[in-house]
């Protein structure tokens, strides 16, 4: 049924179709896990994807550009941590403005972009230990970005798990008035975790830009912020988890594609609607899970007022 | 440009409360052309094709008696009737829709408007005020699938399909029966994006097809991201599809199918200016100018490039016609006989692969 597709190649181009939402994904995990309901992932991706694109083309520089990414989409992040850290405003509807906004206002920058060449980001130059079978097409085949997505998912999960910073930005997504009480300014460490997710989420939507495809066009994103946002409750805000689910999510992308071109016998129809259809499996069987919540952050979503 | 034609619609609303004051604007003005674009003008292909032939119809007219307006990026289906309606009422008498999908939206604003004249672009319903017109893009597949047979090392061409119409399926098919009679051992991958223009969905259809051994691609989608993902994989090389994509010339693009729109879009205004408009249905090939081979590159050996030049001589000529027997269909049943030329009527209702080809045309 598989036909004569190569797995080795598959894994290869699975964790590269993978990078933009396990960037986005793991961001997030990080701004709930502050207590923070980001939903404008999708907006700060495309503000990153073309931002990044912008800069790359004038300097000529990939890694110039992925910067501008990551700083285009914490401005746009601003807007969001004004409106609910200070005003105090629902999340989910800020977060929702935020998309929409970002999916406008890209569109508008990107206007004279369209159908431009930016400067390509190539492959980091393992030498032989590319050559090697099996394991250097898997491991040493990829670009930075892959190799520093990777390392921010070891680093996230240490950082949560192992440091003290790690543990105030948990008690603050816990428990926020508790985490006041002992001191801890919530609303500054929110805002951070918001600014935090919001780089890794610019940088996401600048690797399709930049690498993936290369090219602008509105709305390139096509609903990787979403994609993401469902990751992060797949992986009940585990960055390792993050990290399983964006292999499984880009891998069905992938793996439908190479079964259409390897001529597998599976009609198309169904190929398309399998990462869908799973993410849907998925969450029921999390949610039904016997006795076991979520495990969402206790604070999710709620507003800090220290007048309370 | 959307604002501008929302204005327009504001303008002509006004100016339709007078209906002398309307009367008198349709015969001094100059004449009113609209087009509507699936994609973005900039797209670098298809839509970026009709608007080098708008510009070169306005050059020819004059822009004293001609003049257009666009609007790209028009979803097909339902609310494309929204985007016609509009642009009548900012006064357009002539209209052409270029893509597809815009059929039966075209159709039925058309009925509302009897005054005004449509044209749409490779569709097959007409009405007395809508035209249809198309070109022979299966003429240029054969030439682009005999450089693909000559070409391919792996005996692997890919294809990045958009929609299952006809148009799409006689491109397949003329590919592949010219790539088997160079290379009787080329086989050929078919993947469906079912989109027109989405450079992330073109790139990755390129990257699994060149992930699965494809050192050839042929695309019938729009956007030049295809060529941007070959360009990564030194040997694989590609098509420009309807514009020349040169961009990527020498390699990974090593020719193009180049659709030339402007000397039918210069034909039809002048009609309409002459009041000799009447509706038909326009299906130009090499021969009328409609489709043009562009610069076949030095990646490409001398004698495979004059084995695709003299196909385009044929082809212009009239003495070889891409479908002729013997011919058989995917189930092996026969389609054409020896000799036997498919017919027009059989060609755009085409819905099936011809033999050799491997899996289904999603339904």
């Amino acid at each position: 049924m598989l036909g004569g597709i190569d797995p080795f190649i598959l894994i290869a181009s699975l964790i590269a179709a993978s990078v933009p939402i396990l960037l986005a994904a793991l961001g997030e995990a990080v701004v709930e896990r502050a207590g923070v309901l980001n939903l404008g992932v999708e907006g700060m991706m495309i503000m990153g994807a073309v931002t990044g694109f912008m800069v790359s083309v004038a300097t000529g520089s990939p890694l110039l550009g992925f910067l501008a990414a990551m700083a285009g989409a914490m401005a746009l992040s601003l807007i969001f941590a004004f409106l609910t850290q200070v005003m105090l405003a629902n999340q989910v509807a800020s977060g929702l403005a935020l998309t929409l906004f970002g999916l406008g206002f890209s569109s508008l920058l990107g206007q004279g972009y369209v159908g431009v060449k930016p400067p390509l980001t190539t492959a980091v130059p393992f030498g032989p230990l590319a050559d090697l079978p099996v394991i250097g097409e898997i491991l040493f085949s990829h670009d930075w970005i892959t190799y520093l997505s990777l390392a921010l998912v070891g680093l996230v999960w240490f950082v949560l798990n192992r440091t003290r910073t790690g543990l105030i930005l948990r008690a603050v997504g816990e428990n926020a008035e508790a985490a006041h009480g002992l001191g801890y300014k919530v609303r500054r460490i929110r805002l951070l975790a918001i600014l935090f997710g919001a780089a890794l989420a610019g940088l996401g939507g600048a690797y399709i830009s930049l690498v993936r495809v290369p090219q602008w066009t509105d709305g390139i994103t096509a609903g990787a912020g979403w994609i993401a946002l469902a990751i992060v409750v797949f992986a009940s805000w585990r960055p390792l988890r993050v990290l399983a689910g964006a292999w499984l999510f880009g891998g069905l992308t992938v793996l439908q594609l190479n079964l259409q071109a390897a001529g597998s016998g599976i009609p198309v129809e169904y190929l398309s609607m399998a990462p869908y259809l799973i993410t849907i499996i998925v969450l029921v069987l999390i949610s039904s899970g016997k006795g076991r919540a979520l495990d969402a952050p206790a604070a999710l979503g709620q507003n800090f007022h220290a007048s309370r | 440009m959307k604002r501008r034609t929302v204005l327009m619609g504001g303008a002509a609303a006004t100016l339709s409360l007078s209906m002398g004051a309307r009367a008198v604007l349709a015969q001094e003005g100059p004449l009113k052309v609209g087009f509507i674009y699936v994609g973005p003008v900039g797209d670098g292909g298809w839509t970026y094709q009709h608007d080098v032939g708008r510009l070169e119809m306005v050059e020819a007219i004059g822009a004293d008696k001609v003049e257009t307006v666009f609007q790209e990026s028009v979803p097909e289906g339902p609310d494309a009737e929204r985007a016609i309606t509009q642009m009548v009422l900012g006064g357009a008498k002539l209209i052409f829709t270029t893509s597809f999908g815009y059929m039966d939206p075209t159709i039925n604003v058309a009925a509302k408007f009897p005054d005004v004249k449509f044209e749409h672009a490779t569709g097959y319903k007409r009405a007395d005020n809508v035209s249809t017109y198309d070109s022979r893009f299966y003429e240029g597949r054969a030439v682009i699938g005999t450089i693909a047979g000559r070409m391919t090392k792996s005996n692997k061409i890919g294809y990045i399909g958009s929609f299952p119409i006809p148009e799409v399926i006689q491109g397949i098919n003329s590919s592949f029966l010219h790539a088997k009679k160079v290379n009787p051992a080329v086989e050929l991958s078919v993947v469906w994006a079912f989109t027109w223009f989405d450079p992330a969905k073109e790139a990755d259809a390129a990257k699994a097809l060149i992930d699965q051994g494809v050192d050839v691609i042929i695309q019938h989608t729009d956007s030049t991201a295809p060529h941007a993902e070959a360009q990564k994989t030194p040997g694989v090389i590609t098509f420009g599809q309807a514009s020349d994509m040169s961009a990527f010339a020498p390699s990974p693009r090593v020719a193009s199918i180049i659709d030339n729109w402007g000397p039918y879009y210069t034909k039809r205004v002048q009609a309409v200016l002459d009041g000799s408009w009447k509706s038909e249905g326009t299906w130009g090939g090499m021969k009328d100018g409609h489709v043009l081979i562009g610069p076949i590159t030095e990646a490409v050996p001398a004698e495979v490039k004059a084995e695709a030049e003299k196909m385009i001589a044929d082809i212009t000529a009239g003495t070889y016609h891409p479908f002729t027997g013997p011919i058989n269909k995917q189930d092996g049943s026969v389609w054409l006989a020896d000799g036997v030329v498919a017919t027009d009527e059989e060609l755009s209702g085409l819905n099936f692969y011809v033999e050799g080809i491997v899996g289904d045309i999603p339904s």
